[in-house]
């Protein structure tokens, strides 16, 4: 089985008509709800749900706090690597775009773990860009057994993999995958993935369920909001999430909303994704997968993450660096793309602490 | 009136624990056990720096207090005996609360594995308190397996819903030899009344408190209602106690015949 199959039957429902009939009575109806349907989400992302955000926002404020707490767990990328062999429209590391590719040395990536670590993170996400050449299993076994050293829980961003793959990594220690579909729409899919092994939409779509067979403790997916419609995207990465939750009960499935940002070449997103946009996709994910984990990226700017905070927000990455050795070396590498909060550790703890949230730097032991 | 629980040798004399995650800033916390009266609290070992102590929760418990670490995040009993072990070996005491879920969706804990890392660290010297879906036959293959408490959940975690599985716990108090602690899903004082009137042994609450806007104030809303319960609850008994032992009225006639 396969999520493709219920993205073949979802692909077809006529979304926008529907959600054009809902009524902001339709809206107040789904708060009342324990448990939302398809039909509920879709209320819950339609025009009509605009009109009443506020409403929308308390009970997606007290569900986040029930289920987690005034607590967000923070985390930080690591990229160890800018060579890919894709070519996305939207993103630097593209083949396409010419600049000085990196790939750190085992002494470099030590480096760089110690200084991430002395500013408290023990969460660590390992990104590389898509070139299974450059960036082999082999590679990446050797990094995480840096990594171990210094950190409680490794997740990585990388390449798709094959199941076995999967499995290999999280034997030598690695916790957590995140993948991105981007877009769900498999018809431009292939626009926006003009050259390379991404081009596979399944092999992409389906590569969550092969890191949740292998075993991985959580899985991360996401859509790249602005390459097509908003609504439709978040309506299939939620069912995507519910799908993967109610197939792998053993893995803690989450979910990402990341909006394009400025990159090397002039990409500009097909849909607008304003911040009113982005605050009802979250509160409909929220309310939609009341306990699944939603992050925060440094994409955001500082004041719209303080205000997204009690939404729903569970995980921020904080003091991010996107460039290769960005965190220890004076010679960084290209941004994969620009971030927007650019406070370290210490100024978003405390911008959390005046918040009235707890800082969460540990959330798992190694064992 | 002297009434207290005896777990793993230790005398209680509240029968209230409380939890320490989900607050907004651990400073609370102090407060939040001196109102509360508690004498048990757990800590999520995932949560704790072994390695940097002036860094963790830890630093805002009293010394007097029973840690009860918990193994949530264990996915299998292997991983929450190992947890276990490094709790141990991190000098938090050798209580141990057994959290093993291997389902992420509605945070169920999976019965099964639950005994058998509750067997496995018994048999180490463990005072262990394995919380469960309230089932009778496994409550009672945890007690043989050496459980000093069994922790049956009253709604799944962090719902608030109360004591949806009231039915199933007064079955496992009637019939458990161990003490039976209610854990998850209290969500209200009354609610934690109402498990000490039933005849449970304690209550562990945290969301319910960590999550409120005072949650000093809940605490102590807390502590009432569990010592106004537990009350109730010895009152209960005594009549029972005194109608089982008066003559009966209706056949002794029997006894003349
Ligand atoms: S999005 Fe990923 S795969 Fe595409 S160009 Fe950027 S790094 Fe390569």
């Amino acid at each position: 089985m396969s999520f493709y199959l219920i993205y073949k039957q979802l692909k077809d429902v006529p979304i926008e008509t529907y959600m054009q009939s809902v009524s902001e009575a339709d809206v107040r109806v789904v708060l009342t709800k324990q448990e939302l349907n398809q039909e509920d989400l879709l209320a819950l992302l339609s025009p009509a749900a605009e009109r009443i955000l506020e409403e929308i926002a308390e009970q997606a404020h007290r569900l986040t706090v029930q289920h987690f707490g005034k607590t967000i767990q923070l985390f930080n990328p690591l990229y160890v690597s800018d060579y890919c062999v894709n070519h996305c429209t939207y993103c630097s590391f593209s083949v396409t775009n010419e600049f000085e590719r990196k790939i750190l040395t085992e002494e470099e990536i030590e480096v760089e773990a110690q200084t991430l670590r002395a500013t408290g993170i023990e969460h660590v996400l390992l990104l590389t860009g898509e070139s299974k050449q450059h960036t082999p299993v082999s590679y990446l076994k050797d990094c995480v057994k840096i990594l171990r050293k210094y950190f409680s829980s490794i997740a990585i961003e990388v390449n798709p993999l094959d199941t076995e793959e999967y499995e290999e990594l999280f034997a030598a220690g690695v916790d957590g995958v995140t993948v991105y579909q981007e877009t769900y729409n498999e018809d431009i899919y292939k626009q926006y993935h003009v050259k390379g092994p991404k081009r596979n939409y399944l092999y992409r779509l389906d590569t969550p369920e092969r890191a949740c067979e292998a075993g991985m403790r959580s899985v991360n997916i996401g859509a790249l909001l602005g390459l097509d419609d908003w609504r439709k995207e978040v309506f299939l990465m939620a069912m995507h999430a519910q799908y993967l939750q109610t197939t792998y009960l053993g893995t803690e499935i989450s979910v990402s909303l990341p909006r394009i940002r400025p990159t090397i070449g002039d990409f500009i997103p097909t849909t607008a994704v304003y911040d009113r946009y982005l605050v009802q996709c979250m509160l409909a994910l929220r309310l939609f997968l009341p306990r699944s984990g939603i992050t925060l990226s440094t994409r955001e700017s500082p004041e719209l993450r303080d205000h997204l905070l009690p939404l729903g927000v569970t995980k921020m990455s904080a003091g991010a660096s996107t460039e290769v050795g960005g965190y220890s070396q004076d010679d960084k590498g290209t941004n994969q793309f620009e971030i927007s909060d650019e406070r370290n550790v210490n100024e978003i703890s405390e911008a959390l602490i005046r918040k009235g949230y707890q800082p969460i730097y540990k959330d798992w032991v190694h064992l | 009136m002297n009434d207290q629980l005896v777990i793993g040798g230790k005398e209680l004399s509240s029968r209230l624990f409380i939890g320490t995650g989900k607050y907004y800033s651990d400073e609370v916390i102090p407060e939040v056990i001196n109102r509360s009266k508690s004498e048990v609290i757990t800590v999520a070992v995932r949560r704790v720096d072994l390695n940097r102590s002036e860094q963790h929760v830890m630093k805002y418990i009293p010394k007097e207090m029973t840690l009860l670490p918990n193994t949530s995040g264990a996915r299998t009993a292997e991983e929450a005996v190992r947890i276990a072990r490094l709790a141990r070996a991190a000098g938090m005491g050798n209580w141990i609360k057994i959290e093993v879920i291997s389902d992420q969706k509605y945070l169920l804990p999976d019965n099964e594995e639950t005994i058998k890392a509750t067997e496995q660290l018994a048999a180490e010297g463990f005072v262990v308190l394995p919380y469960m879906s309230p089932d009778l036959m496994a409550a009672k293959k945890l007690e043989e397996a050496g459980a000093a408490a069994v922790m049956p959940l009253g709604a799944p975690i962090g719902t608030n819903r109360g004591l949806q599985t009231k039915e199933l716990i007064k079955l496992l108090i009637s019939e458990s030899k161990v003490p039976i602690i209610i854990d998850a899903g209290i969500g209200k004082p009354s609610e934690a009344a109402e498990a000490m009137e039933l005849g449970a042994a304690a209550v562990l609450v945290n969301t319910a408190i960590a999550a409120a806007k005072d949650p000093v104030a809940m605490a102590e809303a807390f502590a009432q209602a569990v010592e106004a319960g537990r009350t109730a609850y010895r009152t209960g008994m005594a009549t029972k106690s005194e109608t089982a032992n008066a003559s009966s009225p209706l056949t002794s006639f029997l006894d003349s015949i």
